[in-house]
């Protein structure tokens, strides 16, 4: 069998860390080779090696059975070696074929000769049904579109070895589909592909052989058919998980919050970013909000935490109207908020894990005492959150946040929230950029604040999650609200419609 | 594998790291005296190294002396660090401090002798605060950039004090301002038994108590703990319920303060110390910047940096015995603060070249 790419036994250190440890990796011509493991266990590292953007401490490289150096993006570009990353790299007023031919432009006299590139794009597009229209501009088109572009753009460049990280994060279920059909159609051309992902179901859909890494070190390699998913998620997670929730009943009671009418307007154009929102969100009740990035779920979030101004409509919480007041006003009286960017909102990085744990309690008496924070006190108080919480902390208390794993930061950000024992609690995208197992334990936990008795709403752009957890799905799209679902009498595919915007249902 | 530990620490490798950069800016001064005259170079680099001791007991009180401006300076600079705020305004706060006290000084003696020089400090603080009121307001509710506001203060404090004191408190036979009244002259408090012959006063002990009480409000209270939020994570403060704008301006407002109270300090020394009538912004405020920097914006370290600093200037001072330009210090100087935005380079490499020896073992 040949083989298209070998990395062996490569190490990568970074300061306190060892991102690589002796990872070997074989993808043979032709096959769909998926990269599985949790965040942090050294996927982007690996590849970040193989497309030049770094150099490998030890180990070497060989490409189509021969050994090579790659020392930079050109390198590997010569060497067929193409790769899509999570944030495409186009220029979004420039058209497709412009940015197609971005670096490679065939030129002549100074001058650029458009119409060889032209037909080229076109064949290319139509051989693989890229189906992407070459002459709009890159800002016009949608994602799943933008995503094809890039694809057009290694195949332009007669990339053979496409490098694809974490692709279906930003796409619609229609346009994952899409794209695997796209992913199974090169692979049938004789191009070589490796698949970053966490995610087990596009693994046993589209990838032949699948690779699992954990904390740096390679685990194994299996074929993709003979392994169930238990099996894999047990190989990247290292122990046995749940992959689905057990769930008792929701007993929903009054209504915790009532957004009426909102709107934010943008501050760039005339769109509203949220277009009359209304809904309620009851106690005892995981109330989800779905819906494809950027379709005014962030500025949801962040209008009724009080930190984006509104431009008309109602906050009510806990049955008084908080539009005008303060964030403060809105956390103590019965706001929990576990952000979207933990590190932007969630955390002071610098700050200790002590200091971050009572970030919205250090001024209340328990913490402080004429003015002077009673460190013991916080101290003893974070202690306790870490046993709760399982938060995995070097130093304890004296941990530095930032020093920290993303999974344990957020699970800092959920004790603390949790622990402010709020009526609403809030939570955005809480497993984003989490590993399986953390993220179960979040899952588990925002159910329990469910049973609990608190009013749970959770915006999430992952539709295992929406569709694992959630009592009530609402769908947003161009900040309306465009359904009001219920998990259980809904398929993935129909949700799918709705967040594309294709299908809209009474919303009141 | 303790030394390790200790290497480790980010504390350790920051001190490092300052060291460092104190060590560079000796050795490109010793250059630069090599270059201009090698003959005397070994005595004049040495005149730097040890010049601060010159005169014994009188020397040191005299290097301390010297430091109370800048330590206050640095000080004021360190704390606006905090918050995230540059204040580079600390010249023009200075001054109007300097102003101010020198003002009370001068025309309030009504005030008994305690409580004069007291009161001439509060007033020399207060000066300095107002003075940051302006870029501390365009900067946390119009977003002006604080940098450039506090630099047109400095210019427009520099001759709003002119224009003050040729109208209120001018001696126009020396262009300079009228001496104080002796109730405001800074008290000896033993410092002359001391440091006899020198020139410090109970200046330094208010330079101590300010350090103290820096550091306990930075590491133990609630408004502490809210600067320290804002000016390492503006929209986590937000998040938090903090009114940042509010704190922003307060703890500016405090920086101009501490600032203004060393330009009080800095006149209110007798001596024959008065404020010139000259069109040059005062030097103090931007040593405090080099202050703050070399002594990691901790107040402790400000504290040290400023006498270093001072004593490194009493040194340059003798280079002149040996015919070279007293402007080698400021070269010196110069090359350490340079040296010092190195620190993070020479904490990587230190860091680094443990990895390695880490790796092998």
């Amino acid at each position: 069998m040949e083989y298209a790419v070998q990395l062996k036994q490569i190490t990568k250190r970074f300061p306190g860390v060892i991102a690589n440890d002796c990872v070997d990796l074989s993808v043979k011509k032709g096959e769909i080779h998926a990269l599985l493991g949790e965040n942090g266990a050294g996927k982007s590292t690996l590849m970040s090696i193989l497309f030049g953007l770094y150099q490998a401490d030890a180990g070497e490289i060989w490409i189509n059975e021969k050994k090579v150096q790659i020392k930079n993006p050109g390198d590997a570009n010569r060497l067929g070696i193409g790769m899509v990353h999570q944030h495409f790299m186009l220029i979004h007023n420039f058209t497709v074929l412009e940015n197609i031919i971005l670096g490679v432009e065939t030129v002549s006299k100074g001058f650029l000769k458009m119409d060889a590139a032209r037909e080229r794009v076109q064949a290319l597009s139509k051989q693989y049904g890229l189906n992407v229209d070459i002459e709009a501009y890159v800002e016009d088109i949608s994602v799943g579109m933008q995503q094809r572009v890039e694809i057009l753009k290694m195949l332009y460049k007669d990339n053979d070895i496409l490098i694809f990280d974490e692709p279906t994060a930003v796409l619609t279920p229609q346009e994952i589909q899409d794209l695997m059909k796209i992913l199974k159609k090169l692979a049938a051309e004789g191009k070589s592909i490796i698949l970053i992902t966490h995610k087990l179901n596009e693994i046993k859909e589209a990838a032949d052989r699948c690779s699992v890494l954990r904390r740096g070190r390679y685990i194994g390699t299996v074929d993709v058919a003979e392994a169930s998913r238990e099996e894999l998620s047990e190989m990247m997670v290292g122990h046995k998980i749940e992959l689905h929730l057990e769930k008792n009943e929701a007993h929903p009671a009054g209504c915790a919050l009532e957004v009426k009418d909102l709107v934010v307007k943008s501050r760039f154009s005339n769109k509203n970013l949220l277009d009359h929102v209304s809904f309620q969100a009851r106690e005892g009740e995981i109330t989800c909000i779905a819906g494809i990035e950027g379709n005014g779920q962030s500025e949801l979030a962040y209008a009724i935490a009080g930190l984006l101004p509104v431009s008309g409509g109602q906050i009510i919480l806990d049955g008084e109207d908080v539009t005008d007041k303060s964030v403060r006003y809105r956390n103590l009286k019965g706001l929990a908020h576990i952000p979207e960017d933990r590190q932007r909102y969630g955390l002071v990085l610098p700050f200790n894990l002590g200091e971050n744990m009572v970030l919205k309690q250090y001024f209340m008496p328990d913490f402080q005492k004429h003015g002077f924070l009673r460190h013991s006190e916080i101290q003893k108080y974070t202690e306790q959150k870490i046993e709760e919480f399982d938060i995995r902390a070097g130093r304890g208390t004296q941990t530095t946040a930032g020093s920290m794993s993303g999974g344990n930061q957020q699970k800092a950000i959920i004790a603390r929230e949790i622990g402010l024992d709020r009526k609403v609690l809030i939570a955005v995208q809480p497993t984003r950029g989490i590993d399986v197992g953390a993220a179960e334990y979040i899952h588990k936990q925002l159910l329990a604040q469910r049973d609990a008795g608190k009013a749970v709403l959770l915006i999430s752009l992952e539709l295992d999650e929406v569709m694992d957890i959630s009592d009530r799905i609402l769908v947003m799209y161009e900040g309306e609200i465009v359904g009001d679902l219920q998990p259980e009498k809904i398929t993935v595919q129909e949700l799918g419609l709705y967040m594309a915007g294709s299908k809209r249902g009474n919303t009141r | 594998m303790k030394i390790r530990g200790f290497f480790e620490k980010e504390s350790t490798l920051s001190v490092l790291g300052s060291v460092c950069a104190v060590i560079s800016g000796l050795l490109i001064s010793f250059i630069i005296l090599l270059f201009s005259d090698s003959s005397n170079a070994l005595a004049g680099f040495g005149s730097i190294l040890l010049g601060g001791f010159n005169g014994g007991l009188k020397g040191i009180g005299n290097v301390i002396f010297q430091a109370i401006p800048i330590i206050m300076t640095g000080l004021a600079v360190a704390l606006a660090f905090r918050t995230g705020v540059f204040n580079i305004g600390t010249a023009g706060q200075f001054i109007m401090g300097a102003f101010t006290a020198v003002f009370i000084g001068v025309k309030w003696t009504f005030l008994p002798a305690g409580i004069h020089w007291i009161a001439a400090l509060l007033g020399g603080f207060i000066a300095g605060a107002v003075w940051a009121f302006v870029p501390a307001v365009l900067h946390a509710h119009f977003q002006v950039n604080a940098v450039v506001s506090a630099i047109m203060m400095n210019y427009v404090g520099m001759y709003t004090a002119n224009y003050l004191i040729t109208n209120t408190v001018y001696n126009a036979a020396k262009n300079q301002s009228k001496a104080v009244a002796a109730t405001a002259v800074a008290p000896k408090a033993g410092m002359n038994v001391l440091f006899p012959g020198s020139s410090l006063n109970a200046g330094i002990i208010v330079v101590i108590l300010v350090v103290i009480i820096l550091q306990v409000l930075i590491s133990k209270t609630v408004f502490g703990y809210e600067i320290k939020a804002c000016g390492m994570n503006r929209q986590a403060s937000l998040y938090a319920g903090i009114s940042a704008k509010k704190r922003l301006v307060q703890s500016f407002m405090f920086s101009g303060g501490l600032a203004g109270l060393g330009g009080a300090l800095a006149y209110l020394a007798g001596d024959g110390k008065c404020i010139s009538v000259v069109d040059v912004l005062a030097g103090d405020g931007f040593t405090g910047i080099a202050v703050a920097l070399l002594g990691l914006n901790s107040p402790v370290g400000a504290l040290l940096a400023g006498l270093l600093i001072s004593y490194l200037e009493v040194g340059g001072f003798y280079t002149q015995v040996y015919k070279y330009p007293v402007e080698i210090i400021d070269i010196t100087i110069a090359v350490i603060v340079y040296f010092g935005a190195f620190a993070v380079l020479v904490k990587g490499m230190i860091r680094k070249l443990l990895q390695r020896k880490g790796g092998k073992e």
